[in-house]
């Protein structure tokens, strides 16, 4: 896949994340503790999700999945206007809240693909914060390869499935 | 345990509810196996519900790629004590052992199991000293004892055919998924579900003593790790900190669960949580990936996966001075998922070998890496608790199987299942 990527697209990468630091800080130990009861199992296997909403409509709103390249947490230059249009509908509304859902394809070990999905999902909460978002309407989860959106063992299907999914909620 | 606080559910049975159910096929075996006989045993009959103990013991031995058994087809008599064996007549038919036995129905409705071995090389009978008493339910796994019994006798080292597997079942196309936490017999019998959810259930690890998983579930929308008894299936949420909480491992007293969590700035580093306090303290410290822990079998050091470096590589830290990781993996641009070996010598990766995802072994004194399965996207290695195979989950026709391949590579086993695909099998201890 690294030939897929252009110059022009690791500077706009770049720009994207100008300000930030290539790799995170380190973060405290998560202090939220939430380790009460348990949901039910009635709840647990609740399908419909309730607190997920249709969101905005519009050419670039209505795009809720950012793509990626093999390995790489960069958002491509064919991604840009639309985390830019999320980016300027969220920072309009204020108590709209989104989830970001980052997903990797089906090579390599399943914990570390969980850590590369939620590189990617960060990246986009980074791109997002730096347009104006507000950090209290992110969050983010990592699916790692668990849930991919295309069936299969190619490049096809991969690329289909390194993604984050932007999930508007109620 | 100071109740850890949670309220403990019972799951709703799912009995009738169709899993995946495993069939195992030995694939290769050693050049020169040892040839065996396993004669049918003596029966209690009704009372041992039509389980072929001698079968089982035939199928555990083959499955270890040690052993070839006789077919029964072939045995013009069936001994069931040793001192029916006449061993030059078996011996001519090109035995070295024989393995007699009897099931017999004692008080209290249990069965006994009691089976001799004999050398008919030289005639002489090599005692099992041991006689297992069992419920009529427990006879599959008072068989899968004499073949452990029959198997340290001859190769002299103890036998993991008693143990459990637990495994991932996954049905149904993306993105309606259904997830099972299944735990079985090591020979894929005997499957149970003990979990079931519509969003993705991962990374099941057992508790040194055999009787907890501790896995990382979906079902409220983000991961939470929960340990659950196997038996009564009561569970507990033990974290569900913001973002990522994944990759649960024991240490081998049992006491605590070495985790990958991420917080709010995902940035995923190992903790080790202490289950009776709830006390939780940070192992690594690091921008990049840090997880999959696993512990020396003397709880001293963890290995684990991170991409500090670049790409994935596992290394290792020493747990009471939380020391500067050391880097353990140096073979290719991809180790990940590190187990270590029960004797604590070897330590088997998922390798990137040649545009191919497989499982290496590596020895931790010489450093040297050597690739054991052959498939394109094998995962998930897990050691028997003997050390001798290592379980791996792999892909066959895109489809998710599981296999046991022997730490020398040379025998192997696929378990098949009929339905679904099944991947992340862990190993279970030796029980009591």
């Amino acid at each position: 896949m690294k030939h897929f990527l252009s110059t022009a697209v690791v500077l706009a990468s770049l720009a994207m994340l100008a300000g930030c630091p290539s790799k995170p800080p380190p973060a405290p130990p998560p202090a939220a503790e939430n380790t009460g009861s348990t949901s039910g199992v009635a709840d647990a296997n609740a399908n419909v999700d309730e607190t997920d909403a249709a969101g905005p409509s519009g050419e670039l709103l209505s795009k809720r999945i950012i793509y990626f390249d093999f390995d790489k947490a960069e958002i491509r230059a064919d991604s840009q206007s639309v985390v830019a249009a999320h980016a300027a509908y969220l920072a309009k509304n204020p108590s709209q809240k989104v989830r970001l859902e980052g997903h990797a394809d089906e090579r390599g070990s399943r914990e570390y693909n969980i850590g590369l999905g939620e590189r990617r999902g960060q990246a986009v909460r980074r791109a997002l914060l730096l347009q104006g978002v507000a950090e209290l309407q992110l969050s983010t989860v990592s699916y790692g390869e668990e849930r991919p959106a295309a069936a299969g063992s190619d490049e096809q299907a991969y690329a289909l499935n390194r993604r984050v999914e932007i999930v508007y909620l109620k | 345990m100071k109740k850890l606080a949670l309220s403990l559910l019972v799951l709703a049975s799912f009995t009738g509810s169709a899993f995946a159910q495993l069939k195992l096929t030995i694939t290769s075996g050693v050049t020169d196996p040892i040839p065996i006989a396993v004669v049918p045993f003596a029966r209690a009959v009704p009372a041992d519900g039509g389980v072929d103990v001698a079968a089982i013991v035939q199928r555990d031995l083959e499955s270890s790629g040690r052993f070839k058994g006789m077919a029964r087809t072939d045995m013009i008599t069936t001994p069931t004590t040793a001192t029916d064996v006449e061993a030059a007549a078996w011996k001519q038919m090109r035995n070295d052992y024989v393995v007699v036995g009897r099931v017999t129905a004692v008080a209290g409705g249990q069965l006994a199991v009691e089976a001799d071995l004999v050398n008919v090389l030289n005639g002489q009978v090599l005692p099992l000293n041991r006689k297992w008493t069992v419920i009529p339910a427990n006879l599959r796994n008072a068989a899968h004892r004499v073949a452990d019994a029959v198997y340290e006798r001859i190769i002299g080292q103890r036998g993991a055919f008693a143990t459990r597997i637990a495994y991932v079942s996954v049905d149904g196309q993306p993105p309606k998924q259904r997830y099972q936490l299944i735990v079985a017999d090591a020979d894929g019998e005997n499957a149970h579900v003990i979990l079931e959810r519509d969003r993705p259930l991962m990374s099941p690890a057992w508790s040194p003593d055999g009787k907890l998983l501790a896995y990382v579930s979906f079902e409220s929308k983000s991961s939470a790790v929960y340990v659950q008894d196997v038996a009564s299936t009561q569970r507990s949420r033990v974290s569900a900190r913001a973002g990522i909480n994944g990759a649960p491992t024991w240490s081998p007293d049992g006491k605590k669960l070495a985790l990958t969590l991420g917080g709010s700035g995902g940035n995923l580093d190992i903790y080790l949580l202490d289950l009776a306090t709830q006390q939780l303290n940070r192992l690594t410290d690091d921008p990049g990936i840090d997880t999959e822990a696993s512990f020396s079998p003397d709880g001293a050091f963890i290995y684990f996966t991170s991409d500090r470096s670049g790409s994935p590589q596992v290394y290792r830290i020493a747990v009471a001075t939380r020391e500067r990781p050391k880097r353990v993996t140096f073979t290719g641009s991809y180790n990940a998922r590190p187990r270590v070996s029960p004797d604590g010598k070897q330590l088997a990766v998922l390798t990137l070998d040649g545009g191919a995802y497989r499982i290496g072994l590596q020895d931790l004194t010489s450093g040297a890496l050597a690739v054991l399965s052959k498939g394109q996207q094998d995962e998930s290695p897990s050691f028997a608790p003997n050390g001798a195979m290592v379980i791996l989950a792999g892909r066959e026709r895109g489809r998710g199987v599981l296999q046991t391949v022997s730490i020398d590579g040379q025998t192997s086993a696929r378990l098949n299942a009929d339905a679904g695909e099944v991947r992340e099998p862990v190993w279970g201890p030796f029980l009591p």
